[in-house]
Order: structure tokens, then C-alpha cells, then sequence
């Protein structure tokens, strides 16, 4: 009989509100330690907190695009316990009444699609951070983090293998990014995961005792750490062992996960209703307006991509994929007429630069504004195709402007009918035999004075105009 | 010219006909201060700010209502750059940078906070035993407690040093303590007055009120004390009436409830009779009595006490000696770090309530002691709800008899938590109530309870004002009658 796996993931979402979820601090990424805390962020005594509405619009939107029910009145409840990053001593959370319940995602592994439940998505409070490693055997606490909204998505345990909980991770990336309610930058944490793992039987109608492995900020670390768990967990049950509840960690380095506390030395987190904040009720029109400003979302972009400028599905689908790819698309299709030539540029070089260094976009040093200003000297004949692939390859590089680079390098476009006459004219002059050749039948020899003219010119003549000539004088 | 036992209105008009400086007002204030040391009824003085403000007073009048007015704060409220410590070790060293909602109505009034006054730790206690700045002597009597837990402000008012005094009600702690010095103290409507800056003891029950010697006196402090305020989303968006207005009309008519539920013939014969002749007086002003069935109000302390302690053990949780307050000598690591600071930092009372607390609000006991609380708090404002259907207010003792000995409660808690067996109830529903001196017992003073309905603080006002333009307990003091 074989193992079958049964994962749920926990996926918490750093929403991208301007104040923090119950304080006016601001929750803006890597200022001095603890310069972003206010009174009620650091938990003085006599404070209260005020719920922050717009990190509620936020969590509604991602309800709405993932087909939930939206709890048109919402609670909070503290969860308590103690931890030096934890301002209160209790995280203001959602466990009675979640602003979002039930919905459903749908993902897709090696093209075939299956649709993952979601529990509940509900607002938190994200803690501190504790620092261990810059003070000698001391701790530093920076609260700059604390009271940051936090929106925890809750699958159901309805994931089969570690491909699928990335596709999973993957979906939610995307469409929370989609909506504009999370930047999707995992090396800065505004989404980390929490991953229950357990094996059973196949045949089993029981699920087997899980392990939580916390907070993975990583789709490849997702991936290596429930493959790591799973054969951990095979191995001691197939040893006649049994699965122990807990906590794990998992450690990149060494790529394995490791105890951090069992069932027993759990918390008791004390939950109960927040006497300090009165429920939170969602208007019909408020619900309406949300609804109506729900911006578009993939499988509707690549719909009107196909309709709208006549791409390929499968094209529009790579580029409808990724909420900067689509920008870059609509950006620079702005530029210009040519819209096929923007999606070859995508769909072509810069996937495969991507694929190459298996990054993401986002991760690249290509902005949206460079690529439009690209597509716009191609189009424009500042300079070639050929050259715009050394552009982009130096922008990759140094992210450097585009404009910056034809004029320092200056690769723009030789234009010059008669210079470019001139060269060709030496060419032929400096080649008899090929001419011979070409002109006794050699068709093919053509593109050798073409290679000659570019190899001339550092590849900045316009290849259009160089036919031309080259076609004329051997003619 | 003597300001001792002076009401707000009084004093007003001292300064109002130039009697008296607003610098000289302060400084005789600080010298009843200091002449009354011996009742331990401040924990910090504010006197150079004080005497500066009464300066500018003098320099420049203002036209705030309660301008010049000497006042004494509870140490529970934080005041910007003013030592706040709630009553407790754990918050001795500790300076707010930010003032209370209800110091800065106060101030901005033209109040000038005199001091802080000391109380039970983190308010919890009705004898003012459990302060860690000692006891606070009754001034009716040197082994005599002034109840808790605004024993304090109670003291300083009923000494006659102040003539006005912030108190914070959970349970009854500024009314218990208002009837046992023989003053006037009214716990609003929850919301009424915000939260913010008020150290939490229990928020779904916590009230900021006035203490004072006249119901006229309350009134005056309410009207700038409350306010809508948006920093408090338990704080309710209601017009605020004048509360003075209605003072003086007639309650001829009023509908007064007795609740047959609290069964007087278990308390002494002299609180008793006290209550049977506030009765007739009410009578004689053209009240009517209704006899009103609560009939879960026998349930009321042990509901206060599952709910209370339960949101203390989360509220008081922040005290962990990492951001603020005090922190223990060289703890080996965190836990020590938590265990000692929060072993140092705590009195026994509050210790034993987050106790209480954290096993209320535990795993498997969740159901049976905080939700039951919580079904049983719904029923008993239902029976509120109901009984206010055929009654104006509510009248009760406020407590079972008059100031007790300090330590004669020995060392049963449940004795000294039936003390509030009458106050309980209107925080449980959330209902504004008052006390006001209606009588003496061996020469101590005591005090009759009246609830009202949801924001009805004027009838409730208008009641107690019509008692005192009638009757004269609220103008015994401690050194006889006042003048």
C-alpha cells in the first residue's frame, strides 16, 4: 500500500496599507529600528486600538476574487502569549468571526488543474522582530514590524504534493498582487508561509498526525522542506514509529526541519472576543463599491489580450501570468502599434532570461519604464533588434536606462543611406571572389556581405537599408 | 479665607468675586496637601505645574468652565510627563508621554491637576489595602478604610482638600468609595467618557466618573469630561446634553424601583434604616416607589468575577519588563526575565486575578466559566432592560455598611469582593450610577445607589441634586458640619 500526503497551507499576507492595521503608524519596509512605532504599536499602558478600514477593503477584495463569503460583520479576538516582539503580551486577531470565509483558488500543475478550498482569510496584527545575532548574548527587539496588517489564508488540507502547495503559494502570489493588496516581495517577507504536513495510507480514512513546519518565505524552500518532511515521515512510520504533533522548523542550510516544540509545550493562546474593539460592519454599498473597483484579474486579462491585440492565448496567458509582466505589456504597447513585437520581446527574451536564471520579474533589474522606452527605440529605429538584445542584456546586468546605453555605447542606428553605400561599396571592393561567386549563382553568399556590412558598422546599421544597398550594387 | 470643604461652585465664585488669587487657591490647596500627609491620598504632586498654571489663571483669565479648579487625578490615568503608576511596583518609575482623554477634557476645561492619588493596584481592591504605596486613611477615622479602589480621590475630596476628584468604576470603585467618605461620585454610561489614556483593569467594564461633594458638583465635571472620542471605538457617538440643566426641576412623579431581589434583611438594622428614610425623603418629594424583579442579579458577582479578572490577565499582560515599568535585576534569561519582573512587579490581589483570569480564559474551561459569564452578563441588562420599562431609576443601598477597619477582612477574598455586591450590576449592563451620602452610622458616613437608564445621567443627577437641596449628609464632614 502506498503513502498518500495531506497538506494545508497557512499563507500570511503583509497587506499593502499605508497605516498599520489598528494605529496611524506608518508600515513602510527597512527604516531605522524602531522609528515606525507609535503609542498604541508599542503597546502602552492606557492605549486603544482604532480598526484601520482600508486594510478591511483589502481583505474583502481578495475574498470577492477568490469567490468567498464576506462576513459583512467581522470580530476580533486576542490570541495571548508571550514574546518580547509582542507588544501587549496578545496579537489582535480573527478566530470567531473571520472577515473572509469560505472560497476556493484554482492551480494548475503540469497543465492539469485542480481547485484548492480555502478555509477563511482573516486580518491580524504581524508582531516584531526579535534580533539575536547583533547584540553579544542579547536580544534586540525592533517593533517597526508590529501592528502591520496581516491578512492569514487558511487552506483546506486538500494539497497532495510539494509541486502543488508551490502552485498553491504561486496562485495566491498572484492574485493578491493582482488586486494591489500585498507587493508579493517575499525576500522582504510580505508573504511567509505555514505548512501542515501529514502521510497516511492511501487507503487510510483517517488523516495521520501532522507537523506544522513555520514560517517559509520561499517557493523553493516550500518545495524542499515538505519533500523533506514527507520522507521523514514515511521513514518513521515505515520503522513502526509514530508521527509526534509539533511545531518544526525548517533550515535552509542544511535543508531539513527540526523540532521547535511538541503539542505539549504548545501555548495555550487564551483566546477571546477583544473588549477593546467593537465588531466591524460592512455596508451593502461599501461591499458594492468594492466590487465594482475590483481590478482585472488574470484569466481576464488574457482574454481581452487575445481580443483586445490579437496575441496567441498561450502568449497572453505567459505574460496575463504576472501582474508586472502584464504592466510592462500594457505599458509599452502604448509606445507603439506593434503589439505582437512587445509580447516576442516578453514571451521570447525575457522569459528566457528569466527561465535561465530561474527568477522571478520582479527580481530582475528590468523596470517597466525601461522596457517600454526600449520597445520605443526599436520601433522608433534608434536601433536595431539586433543591438535592443545587447541593450537588454546590459540592462540585466546593471539595470542601467536605455537611453543611458545607446548614447554611452553608442550603438544608434546607422541611418545614413550614402555612409552606409560607402561601406558596402568597400565590401564588395574588398571581396572579388565572393562576388564572382554570388553573382555565378551563390545566392546564399548574400548574407556574408550583409555580416560584412554589420561587422563594419559594430552591428549599428539598419539591416532594412543595408539589404537594399547590398541588393542594388550586386545587382 | 478658608477653602477647605469648598464645592466646585463655591470656589468659582471665590474667584469669580476676587476673594481669592488662582495662585492662592493652589497654594492653600497644597498646604491642606501637606497638613493631611497622614491619609496617604496622593502618590505624586504636581505642584510647580499647578502653581504656574494658576499664575497664567491670574495673568490671563480663561473662560473655561472649570477654570482654576484645584483637582486630583487617580493614579490610573496617564498624564504627559506626570510619574503615572497605576498603584503598583511595576509601573513606579514609569512616565507617560501622552495625557488621558479625561485629563485633557479636564485641562482643557481649566482644571488644574493637583496630584495623583493613590489606589488599589491597577484598581483592583475596595479597600485601597492593595496599593503598593500603602494604605489610604479614611478621614472619618484613622483605622477606617475610605474603600477602593479610588480611595484616594475619595479621601482627598472628603478631607475637604480638593474639591474634586477623577475616579475609574469597574465594580463600583468610585461609588463604594464615594459611600464610605461621605461623598457624591456617578459612574457614567459605558462610553460615555473615553478609555484612552485610562490603564486597563477590565475594558468592557471600565469607567472613568467624577467624585465631588455635591451631585451640582458631578454634573459640572461630567459636562467636560465626556466626549465622543475617535482614539475609543467603544466610545459612543451621542449628543452630550448640559447636565446641569435639569437639576433643579421637580421629580415629583419619578418612578423609583426597588429590587426585590436584594434582600435588605441581611444587613445590619442601622443600614436599614438609613435606606428607609431616604426612602420617605424621596417620598416627601413626590417619588413613587415600584418594587422591580432582576431576577439573575444574585449572579452578578460571580459573572463580574470570571469576566473581570479574565481581561485583566490579558490587559495586564504588556507588563512583561521589556518595553516600559519596571524590569528585574539580572534575569538569566527570558523567562526569568518575565517570571521575576512579573513576580516583583505584582501585588498578591492582581496576581491572584490574573490567575483567576488565565484559567477562566483556558483551554476546555473556556465554555464553562468566560462564554457562561458572558450569557449571563446578556441576561442580566435584559432584566435591566426590562425593569427600566416601568421605572425612571433604581434605588439601593450603595453598600453593606459604612467604613470598615483596615486588615478586618482577613484574608478571604470572597468577603472583600461581596462588597460590591449592590455596584456590580451596573457594569455588568453597562448603566450609569451614583452615590451620594444619605446617612451616618457611628458617626461614619454612608451612601444611598442610584442606576438609571442607558445615558440617563440627568435624571440621575436631577434625583441625587434634589435629595441634597433637601437634606444635609452631603455637607457632614469629618471636622463636623460644614459651615
Amino acid at each position: 500500500m502506498s503513502w498518500e500526503t495531506v497538506i494545508g497551507l497557512e499563507i500570511h499576507v503583509q497587506l499593502s496599507t499605508d497605516s498599520k492595521l489598528f494605529s496611524g503608524g506608518s508600515t513602510s519596509f527597512g527604516a531605522e529600528p524602531n522609528t515606525h512605532v507609535d503609542l498604541i504599536d508599542l503597546g502602552l499602558p492606557g492605549v486603544l486600538p482604532v480598526a484601520n478600514r482600508g486594510a478591511f477593503h483589502k481583505a474583502i477584495r481578495f475574498g470577492l476574487a477568490t469567490n468567498a463569503e464576506i462576513n459583512q460583520t467581522s470580530t476580533f479576538d486576542r490570541k495571548n502569549y508571550f514574546y518580547p516582539d509582542l507588544p501587549k503580551g496578545y496579537q489582535i486577531t480573527q478566530m470567531a468571526l473571520p472577515i473572509v470565509g469560505k472560497g476556493s483558488i484554482k492551480i494548475e500543475v503540469e497543465g492539469q488543474e485542480k481547485i484548492i478550498n480555502i478555509t477563511r482569510a482573516h486580518l491580524e496584527e504581524d508582531a516584531g522582530k526579535s534580533i539575536h545575532d547583533l547584540f553579544d548574548g542579547e536580544t534586540g527587539v525592533d517593533l517597526n514590524r508590529a501592528g502591520t496588517p496581516l491578512l492569514e489564508i487558511v487552506s483546506e488540507p486538500e494539497i497532495s504534493n510539494a509541486k502543488e502547495a508551490v502552485a498553491y503559494f504561486k496562485a495566491i502570489r498572484q492574485i493578491v498582487t493582482f488586486l494591489d493588496i500585498c507587493d508579493g516581495n517575499m525576500a522582504q517577507g510580505s508573504m511567509r508561509c505555514d505548512v501542515n504536513v501529514s502521510v497516511k495510507k492511501s487507503d487510510a480514512a483517517e488523516l495521520g498526525t501532522r507537523a506544522e513546519i513555520k514560517n517559509i518565505n520561499s517557493f523553493k524552500f516550500i518545495e524542499k522542506a515538505i519533500n523533506f518532511e514527507i520522507d521523514r515521515q514515511i521513514r518513521i512510520l515505515e520503522a513502526g514509529d509514530s508521527i509526534i504533533q509539533e511545531t518544526r522548523l525548517y533550515d535552509s542550510v542544511k535543508n531539513e526541519t527540526r523540532s521547535m516544540r511538541s503539542k505539549e509545550e504548545a501555548n495555550d493562546y487564551r483566546y477571546f472576543p477583544c473588549p477593546d474593539l467593537l465588531p466591524v460592519v460592512i455596508s451593502d454599498e461599501e461591499l458594492i463599491e468594492i466590487k465594482n473597483n475590483l481590478p482585472e484579474l488574470p484569466d481576464e486579462k488574457e482574454k481581452r489580450y487575445v481580443k483586445e491585440f490579437g496575441l496567441d492565448s498561450s502568449e497572453a496567458k505567459i505574460i496575463a501570468s504576472s501582474k508586472t509582466m502584464a504592466n510592462m505589456f500594457e505599458g509599452a504597447c502604448a509606445k507603439t502599434d506593434d503589439s505582437k513585437l512587445v509580447a516576442n520581446w516578453l514571451v521570447g527574451d525575457i522569459s528566457a532570461l528569466l527561465n535561465k536564471e530561474n527568477i522571478d520579474i520582479d527580481e530582475s533589474n528590468l523596470t517597466s519604464e525601461n522596457f517600454a522606452t526600449l520597445i520605443e527605440r526599436i520601433s522608433d529605429k534608434t536601433i536595431s533588434g539586433k543591438i535592443a538584445k545587447s541593450v537588454l542584456e546590459e540592462i540585466w546586468e546593471t539595470g542601467s536606462d536605455v537611453d543611458d546605453i545607446i548614447e554611452s555605447k553608442g550603438l544608434v542606428q546607422i541611418q545614413d543611406e550614402s555612409l552606409l553605400e560607402t561601406i558596402a561599396q568597400t565590401v564588395i571592393d574588398n571581396n572579388p571572389s565572393q562576388v564572382d561567386a554570388f553573382k555565378g549563382g551563390k545566392d546564399k553568399l548574400f548574407g556574408f556581405f550583409v555580416g560584412q556590412v554589420m561587422k563594419e558598422t559594430q552591428g549599428k546599421a539598419n539591416p532594412q537599408s543595408v539589404n537594399e544597398i547590398l541588393k542594388r550594387l550586386l545587382s | 479665607m478658608s477653602i477647605q470643604y469648598k464645592s466646585i461652585k463655591e470656589l468659582k465664585n471665590m474667584l469669580n468675586d476676587k476673594d481669592i488669587s488662582h495662585t492662592e487657591l493652589v497654594q492653600e490647596t497644597f498646604l491642606n496637601i501637606k497638613n493631611n500627609s497622614a491619609l496617604n491620598a496622593f502618590i505624586t504632586l504636581n505642584e510647580e505645574e499647578s502653581l504656574k498654571k494658576a499664575n497664567n489663571l491670574d495673568n490671563t483669565p480663561s473662560s473655561g468652565s472649570l477654570a482654576g479648579v484645584p483637582i486630583a487625578q487617580k493614579d490610573l490615568f496617564c498624564t504627559k510627563d506626570l510619574k503615572t503608576t497605576c498603584g503598583s511596583n511595576m509601573l513606579s518609575n514609569f512616565i507617560p508621554p501622552y495625557s488621558a482623554t479625561v485629563i485633557e477634557n479636564l485641562e482643557n476645561a481649566g482644571c488644574i491637576s493637583v496630584g495623583k492619588t493613590n489606589m488599589d493596584e491597577f484598581a483592583m481592591g475596595s479597600s485601597n489595602e492593595t496599593s503598593f504605596y500603602g494604605n489610604v486613611q479614611n478621614p472619618w477615622g484613622k483605622n477606617l478604610v475610605p474603600g477602593g479602589s479610588s480611595g484616594g480621590s475619595a479621601a482627598a475630596v472628603a478631607a475637604g482638600i480638593v474639591p474634586a476628584a477623577s475616579g475609574t468604576d469597574t465594580g463600583g470603585s468610585i461609588r463604594q468609595p464615594a459611600s464610605l467618605c461621605g461623598i457624591s461620585g456617578l459612574k457614567p454610561t459605558y462610553g460615555r467618557v473615553s478609555r484612552w489614556g485610562m490603564i486597563a483593569f477590565a475594558s468592557s467594564l471600565d469607567q472613568a466618573g467624577p467624585m465631588a461633594r455635591t451631585a451640582e458638583d458631578c454634573a459640572l465635571l461630567l459636562n467636560e469630561m465626556c466626549s465622543h472620542d475617535e482614539k475609543d471605538t467603544t466610545s459612543i457617538d451621542e449628543a452630550i446634553p448640559d447636565f446641569t440643566e435639569n437639576l433643579n426641576s421637580s421629580i415629583q412623579g419619578l418612578k423609583i424601583g426597588l429590587v426585590k431581589e436584594f434582600d435588605l434583611s441581611k444587613l445590619d438594622n442601622d443600614v436599614v434604616q438609613v435606606f428607609e428614610e431616604s426612602k420617605k425623603h424621596y417620598e416627601s418629594l413626590g417619588a413613587e416607589f415600584i418594587e422591580i424583579s432582576l431576577p439573575n442579579i444574585s449572579l452578578s458577582v460571580p459573572t463580574y468575577y470570571v469576566v473581570a479578572p479574565a481581561e485583566c490577565s490579558s490587559n495586564l499582560s504588556r507588563f512583561d519588563g521589556v518595553k516600559f515599568g519596571k524590569r528585574c535585576d539580572s534575569p538569566k534569561d527570558l523567562e526569568e526575565l518575565y517570571i521575576k519582573t512579573r513576580s516583583e512587579g505584582f501585588g498578591d490581589e492582581v496576581k491572584r486575578r490574573i490567575l483567576i483570569g488565565s484559567y477562566v480564559l483556558s483551554a476546555g474551561f473556556y465554555d464553562a466559566y468566560y462564554k457562561k459569564a458572558q450569557q449571563v452578563r446578556r441576561l442580566i441588562k435584559n432584566d435591566f432592560d426590562s425593569a427600566f420599562k416601568s421605572v425612571d431609576i433604581i434605588m439601593s443601598p450603595t453598600t453593606r455598611g459604612a467604613a470598615f477597619e483596615a486588615g478586618s477582612k482577613g484574608d478571604d477574598p470572597i468577603q472583600m469582593y461581596l462588597e460590591d455586591l449592590f455596584t456590580i450590576p451596573a457594569n455588568l449592563a453597562g448603566l450609569p450610577a451614583m452615590s451620594i451620602p444619605n446617612g451616618m452610622i457611628d458617626n461614619k458616613p454612608i451612601g444611598l445607589q442610584l442606576i438609571g437608564n442607558f445615558l440617563d445621567e440627568s435624571r440621575l443627577l436631577q434625583a441625587a441634586h434634589n435629595f441634597q437641596i433637601s437634606s444635609d449628609w452631603h455637607l457632614k464632614t469629618p471636622s463636623g458640619n460644614k459651615s
